[in-house]
């Protein structure tokens, strides 16, 4: 008698079907990879799904340039282990050279959309693997997980095609490309149990270490080349932890004393908050902040 | 502590409360988190409603939200201390057809929805036919709203027995479906059993969810896998931290795919298709070292003993259990296109992993889901179900998708504009008795 596959391993199957899917389909696939715990379980993914030969794609960073060094160390040490080619495109390019301006809240991360446009026409990259999950946010929960863009980069969630079995559609025209997410139907707690589970090495501030802190927006923000605190605004020293890693402007940490993966799974297991509504000021800009990036082209 | 995975899909007219069905499911089974139940607060208080107004925690875009309405197919996850849930959550009106079909595809359960106040209506036949058709293994009538028919228990039987009829003339056994009287909006029966309804005897929705196999038909199935990629390494490709076992690596030829059906292990004698050659496998691969046995779902890497031309669109299949090869296939086409099918339309057909060009013939029939008869059809349009013959340019290996949901599916792909114009699914799998 066959027994049911556990949940992880159900996943984990689903993935790697997506990875090979796309590498059987496309001729120029790229893996957004920042070091954040969810492209580096896409990364882990993809080498699992092309053992014993390497992963057939390269890596792409889109760099807000407000980065942790730790993450940026380990993006770097995994690239160099895996022996796979990484592109930087850079936001600080852009202001540097006035393509784009710094926002007023200082804010990076909705200014990485055009970067990421302009690197996957460089690069003509037709397939743009990214570590969206539909339980992240309302609107990505109706996203596909082969998601057609159009030229231009857009979305438009009207025009979506079917998505049945197993089957993806993934045509596109010259000019188009296609987002690809494999880990679409990962649960925040799915992907700790699975790094958990495998072993999955992450970048150090993912676990709990004392950091100087100031209060903004009731998110803990640390000091860092975006900017400081405000005089207003009071330094404390906290043991805190990231549930995610974005541009440092707007990624908050959260105060936490768990240190190990099993004391991470109990915190997210009884968090009473999303990892994004936690720690996220960009998804708070308005009810449909996501879906107004995501339509313009963004992850 | 180990957990499997349910994927199921709700189905349900307008106005039967489905959103808040799918709401009240994850806020009782605290799936919903306190930012998430403090951004509803603050929208229903917005559009002036006293009590929060769950369907809000799930229609996801602006316009659903704008017009109140849910547009497209929406994925919600939530887990109980023994499973994970996968929910494919299908709007009602825009596009039935074509969003119900597509939750029904990879669902192992449906739950449909209707209205105590008006039982069993034409669009509760519609997704019942879709779901058979689909051959979603189970069932659910969840008979909503029983609070404002004052919980009486005879008008809830009467419509558990005229949908028990319509299940039967659709297919499905007995044991494969369940009638379950709630209220979303007060929650009865749904996490939580009613106190108002002591003469029902059976499961919560919750728990008839929690309780019912995960295993799909298809690991009963011969073996089935489609090849998606040919995993070879190359010398180029080989780093230094590879040089040991280099030997070992230069030899080798894997063929990765997901088992569709079936379970195979390392001994067994498979063929591959379309071409025929016959084998037996030496070693069902994965990441993690070798398997003794992989079934339906697993995504591996089969070794052969011998070196034969394999590339991706040929299809490993147990040899004595094969498939039929054709050029030819009569098919049920669910329309999914804007623009009607035109018979005699080049289109391309996706079936496993191999996208072919084919020719469509003119419908044979299109089924009126309104008398579940089969009516003459000069073309199939959006949200149509029909018979047609389809020629394809090469032989593909096709089961019946009454035997095996994975092998017996295809899109059709309209190559302009690169859209999925229908879901194809081998032979005639609705059974009407």
């Amino acid at each position: 008698m066959t027994v049911a596959l556990d949940a992880l391993d159900a996943l984990e199957s689903e993935s790697i079907h997506i990875f090979r899917e796309v590498a059987g389909e496309f001729d120029r696939p790229v893996i957004l990879f920042s070091g954040g715990k969810d492209s580096t379980l896409l990364v882990h993914l993809a080498v699992k799904a092309f053992a014993p030969a390497p992963v057939p794609f390269p890596l792409l960073h889109v760099d807000t340039g407000h980065n942790f060094d730790e993450v940026i160390d380990f993006r770097d040490t995994i690239v160099e282990r895996l022996g796979l080619r990484l592109e930087v495109a850079k936001v600080q390019d852009y202001i540097d050279d006035g393509r784009l301006v710094e926002r007023a809240d200082g804010t990076r991360n909705p200014l990485q959309t055009q970067p990421l446009l302009d690197a996957i026409v460089e690069n003509r990259f037709d397939a743009v693997f990214g570590g969206g999950r539909r339980d992240e946010e309302r609107a990505r929960a109706k996203e596909r997980i082969m998601s057609l863009r159009d030229a231009f980069g857009r979305w438009d969630p009207r025009k979506q095609r079917p998505e049945l079995w197993n089957l993806y559609n993934g045509r596109h025209a010259a000019g188009e490309h296609v987002r690809v997410f494999p880990i679409s139907n990962w649960t925040e707690l799915d992907v700790w149990r699975y790094i958990q589970r495998e072993e999955i090495e992450l970048p150090s501030i993912y676990y709990a270490h004392r950091r100087e802190v100031y209060k903004r927006d009731g998110m803990w923000l640390a000091e860092g080349p975006w900017g400081g605190p405000r005089p207003t605004e009071t330094v404390e020293n906290l043991s805190v932890r990231y549930r995610t890693v974005g541009d440092g402007s707007c990624t908050g940490a959260v105060e936490s004393t768990a240190t190990t993966l099993d004391e991470i799974i109990a915190e997210v297991t009884a968090s009473r908050l999303t990892e994004r509504g936690a720690t996220r000021a960009d998804d708070r800009l308005s009810e449909a902040a996501m879906e107004d990036r995501k339509r313009e082209g963004y992850f | 502590m180990s957990k499997d995975l349910l994927r199921f899909a709700t189905a349900g007219s307008v106005d039967d409360g489905k959103s808040t069905l799918v709401g009240r499911l994850l806020y009782d089974t605290k799936s919903v988190l306190a930012d998430q139940i403090e951004a509803v607060q603050r929208a229903s208080v917005d559009k002036g409603l006293s009590t929060p107004d769950l369907s809000l925690l799930v229609d996801g875009l602006r316009a659903e939200r704008e017009q109140g309405i849910t547009i497209d197919v929406a994925y919600r996850y939530f887990s109980t201390p023994t499973r994970e849930f996968v929910l494919a959550d299908t709007p009602g009106h825009v596009q039935y057809t074509r969003n119900t079909v597509t939750g029904a595809s990879t669902a192992e359960l449906a739950v449909l929805l209707v209205d105590a106040r008006h039982g069993i209506v034409e669009q509760t036949r519609r997704h019942a036919t879709v779901l058979a058709l689909l051959r979603v293994p189970r069932v659910v009538l969840a008979i909503n709203k029983i609070d404002l028919v004052g919980y009486d228990e005879e008008t809830l039987q009467t419509i558990a027995k005229e949908f028990g009829a319509l299940a039967r003339s659709l297919g499905f056994a007995d044991d494969a479906v369940q009638t379950i009287p709630v209220s979303a909006l007060v929650g009865d029966n749904v996490v939580d059993r009613s106190p108002h309804t002591s003469w029902y005897e059976g499961p919560t929705l919750l728990e008839h969810l929690e309780s019912v196999p995960v295993v799909g038909p298809e690991v009963a199935k011969p073996f089935r896998m489609p090849v998606q990629y040919v995993i070879r390494p190359r010398r180029a490709d080989a780093r230094s931290a590879d040089a040991p076992r280099w030997g070992e690596l230069h030899d080798y030829r894997g063929y990765a795919g997901q088992v569709a059906a079936g379970v195979v292990r390392p001994g067994d004698a498979v063929t591959v298709l379309p071409e025929g050659r016959a084998t037996t496998v030496t070693h069902v691969d994965t990441a993690d070292g070798p398997l003794d046995s992989a079934g339906a779902g697993r995504s591996v890497t089969i070794r052969l003993a011998d070196d034969i031309d394999i590339s991706r669109g040929d299809m490993l299949v147990a040899t004595g259990s094969e498939p039929t090869v054709t050029t030819e296939i009569a098919a049920t086409l669910c329309w999914l296109g804007d623009r009607p099918l035109r018979p005699g339309a080049r289109l391309l057909l996706k079936h496993g992993t191999r996208t072919t060009p084919v020719m469509v013939g003119a419908p044979e029939a299109r089924l009126d889901t309104e008398t579940l008869t089969e009516v003459p059809a000069e073309t199939l349009e959006l949200n149509d179900i029909g018979r047609v013959t389809v020629r394809t340019a090469d032989a593909l290996p096709v089961d019946e998708y009454a035997d095996v949901r994975a092998t017996g599916s295809f899109l059709l792909i309209d190559p302009p504009s690169g859209n999925t114009v229908a879901a194809g699914l081998i032979g005639t799998p609705l059974a009407l008795s």
